[in-house]
């Protein structure tokens, strides 16, 4: 070795800095060693993709019909992949569409709910004591009240609305966020390094953003995961009991209410939507599944 | 005559507890730490021993404000910090830091070692630039005997001697007068014991820090210390210079603890006449009347069930909280204690193969 090449490599050798891997870049490859959720995940990414490009592709609306066909099954001839409904409309566009409205309940009441539920409960645990009772109290009276009543009261007040929806989700389903985050804050703060990190002069809210909150994450990935079709489920349901989105708007719930409806006559109006739902649900749980199972600390080998 | 920089006077710490059953609230009073009073000179290491559940570690605790002192005075380069409020005494912890007990849990495992050593940085300077910060990291990381390249690696990929480092370089970065070190090496093996207190006994000298030194090994501490304070059930027994409490302890919890550390010499082990103590130590919610050590005493009178020995300081400086002290020195067998420290070699015969690199993964 000449002595610029031995420069070079001392060189290198000085500014080589170690990446480390996280403990999520861990939890990652564990993920994507398990096939059900890595399949999952797969479902989903291209679910998603379907449901925004989809309807673009499609030479048909989800409005208007094809004067042509009424409730004709689905065939290559007419271009109506899916079929279509008795009022002629394209059941496929009409599926992904209903996927949009699904999917975007499911997805910002979660997000909603796990803003709030994050922030409520990491304060409740984390600070404890009375403010913990009193916050938590509050919590529980919200829970009994009857989640139907109150999404029928809002109806009523305010008029059918999709925006509703979301509030009225997002309002029910933060309670069981606030209630997990705060018992993962009430075993984390008493983690030695929260103290170590009050002995660093850190105030009760750096540890909070800092600490608290980013240790909660696993725990609160996997809840997402299993909320958001739980969410697409209560939404579903809204929309079967009429509740839900108005026409000439759709989501997965009122298709399936729909094609119920025409079971006899037109099956592959509840089939395509429900076999959409159903796979998404399974897609959503099995990546929780996974997810759990990635970021379970005690698997660690 | 040096002043001191941390001077403790009647120290109370105490806890409300709830002993009731359901429905049936009992509050009653746990004094874990309870009337103790020293000081810490400059660049000194105060050694701090006693059983587990004797108050050590609340008193280093309060020593930081981490938990509030019910009574007495810390007063801390002449600044009183009892009472003081959360924002002032935060401002404090600049100068006053502390190392845990649990290497690899006192540090967030979802940081980096970058961000844990940069953490006190950030929280007190809050105007250094990134580059900055990353240079004062590395060069603690350097001093602490771990390779700055190692800055972006994650706390479960290093072992426990290296975790402690990177608790040591946390605590160092912001260039305290006072580390507070809580157990330090308890949770370690002892060839890894053995680096770390050197490594704190270099940084000693080379910063010139004052360090209390929490432990209940014994040997280690006698490594370590300047001079040694013995807790039983929160208060003070027995403090003293290092040589003075290992070769001549006065009080009999002193001698019954440096006779309990075992010499690692089967037969001069079996040949020691050894006292051990009776029992465990009492509840902290229910001490014994009198002196607290009486109930587990071998030399135990009937003053002493009825009467609480003040500390008393003799003339080479010494404390000791002990009625009969002067009598037991006279009549009392001469302690075997094992001269060389069990624990901790020197620092000369101990080879740092922990500041290695870490082994992969």
């Amino acid at each position: 070795m000449n002595e610029s090449e031995r420069d070079a490599f001392d060189q290198a050798l000085d500014t080589r800095v170690i990446q480390g891997r996280s403990l999520w870049v861990d939890a990652w490859h564990r993920l994507l060693k398990n096939r059900a959720a890595l399949a999952s995940l797969l479902v989903l990414v291209v679910m998603v993709a379907l449901v925004i490009i989809g309807p673009m592709m499609s030479d048909w609306d989800h409005e208007i019909p094809d004067w042509d066909n009424y409730s004709t099954p689905p065939s290559l001839e007419t271009g109506h992949l899916f079929g279509t409904d008795a009022l002629g409309r394209d059941l496929f566009v009409r599926t992904l569409i209903g996927g949009r409205i699904s999917l975007l309940v499911g997805i910002v009441a979660t997000l909603v709910s796990l803003l709030i539920g994050i922030s409520y409960g990491a304060i409740a645990g984390y600070f404890g004591g009375r403010v913990d009772n009193l916050m938590m109290r509050f919590v529980d009276g919200i829970y009994a009240m009857p989640f139907m009543f109150f999404v029928i009261v809002l109806m009523v007040i305010f008029g059918r609305n999709i925006f509703l929806i979301f509030v009225a989700i997002g309002a029910v389903n933060w309670l069981d966020m606030a209630r997990i985050v705060r018992g993962q804050t009430l075993s984390l703060k008493n983690k030695p390094f929260v103290e170590a990190a009050r002995a660093c002069g850190a105030t009760e809210m750096q540890i909070i953003r800092r600490h608290i909150v980013p240790n909660l994450l696993g725990v609160v990935i996997v809840y997402v995961t299993l909320t958001i079709p739980q969410v697409i489920l209560i939404e579903s349901f809204l929309s079967f009991l009429g509740l839900g989105v108005q026409e000439p708007l759709t989501s997965w719930g009122a298709l399936v209410n729909e094609g119920a409806q025409e079971l006899e006559t037109a099956p592959w109006s509840l089939l395509f939507p429900a076999g959409f739902l159903a796979a998404t649900l399974f897609a959503f749980n099995f990546l929780g599944d996974g997810l759990r199972d990635a970021l379970d600390p005690k698997d660690r080998v | 005559m040096r002043q001191p920089v941390l001077k403790v006077r009647d120290l109370s710490v105490h806890f409300r507890v709830d002993a009731g059953r359901l429905f049936r609230h009992d509050y009653r009073t746990v004094r874990a730490v309870d009337g103790v009073s020293f000081d810490v000179m400059p660049a000194e290491t105060l050694g701090i021993v006693g059983e587990s559940g004797c108050g050590k570690s609340t008193l280093a605790r309060a020593l930081l404000g981490l938990v509030s002192a019910q009574g007495g005075s810390i007063s801390w380069l002449g600044e009183e910090l009892v009472g003081l409020g959360e924002e002032t005494m935060r401002g404090k912890r600049r100068e006053i830091q502390m190392i845990f007990q649990d290497p690899s849990g006192s540090l967030d495992p979802r940081m980096t070692v970058g961000e844990i050593v940069a953490e006190p940085l950030k929280t007190f300077y809050p105007s250094m630039s990134r580059l900055q910060i990353r240079e004062r990291v590395q060069g603690m990381m350097q001093m602490v005997g771990l390779l700055p390249d190692q800055i972006n690696r994650y706390p479960h990929e290093f072992s426990g001697g290296q975790c402690q480092r990177i608790g040591i370089a946390r605590a160092l970065v912001v260039n305290p007068r006072l580390v507070v070190c809580d157990e330090p090496v308890s949770a370690l093996d002892v060839s890894i014991q053995a680096q770390i207190v050197n490594l704190l006994k270099d940084l000693q000298k080379k910063l010139q820090l004052s360090l209390i030194f929490i432990a209940h090994d014994l040997s280690v501490v006698r490594h370590v210390s300047d001079r040694v304070m013995v807790m039983y059930l929160g208060k003070l027994m027995e403090l003293a210079d290092r040589d003075s409490i290992y070769l001549s302890p006065r009080h009999p919890y002193t001698r019954a603890l440096i006779e309990s550390v075992p010499i690692p010499d089967p037969v001069l082990e079996r040949e020691r006449a050894r006292r051990v103590l009776d029992g465990d130590i009492p509840s902290p919610l229910d001490p014994p009347p009198g002196c607290v050590f009486h109930s587990r005493c071998p030399h135990a009178r009937d003053a002493c069930q009825a009467e609480v020995p003040a500390v008393e300081t003799l003339e080479d400086g010494a404390q000791v909280a002990c009625l009969f002290h002067r009598e037991l020195a006279a009549h009392g067998p001469a302690v075997q204690s094992p001269d060389q420290g069990s624990g901790v070699a020197d620092s000369s015969s101990v080879s740092e193969t922990d500041s290695s690199s870490p082994e992969p993964r």
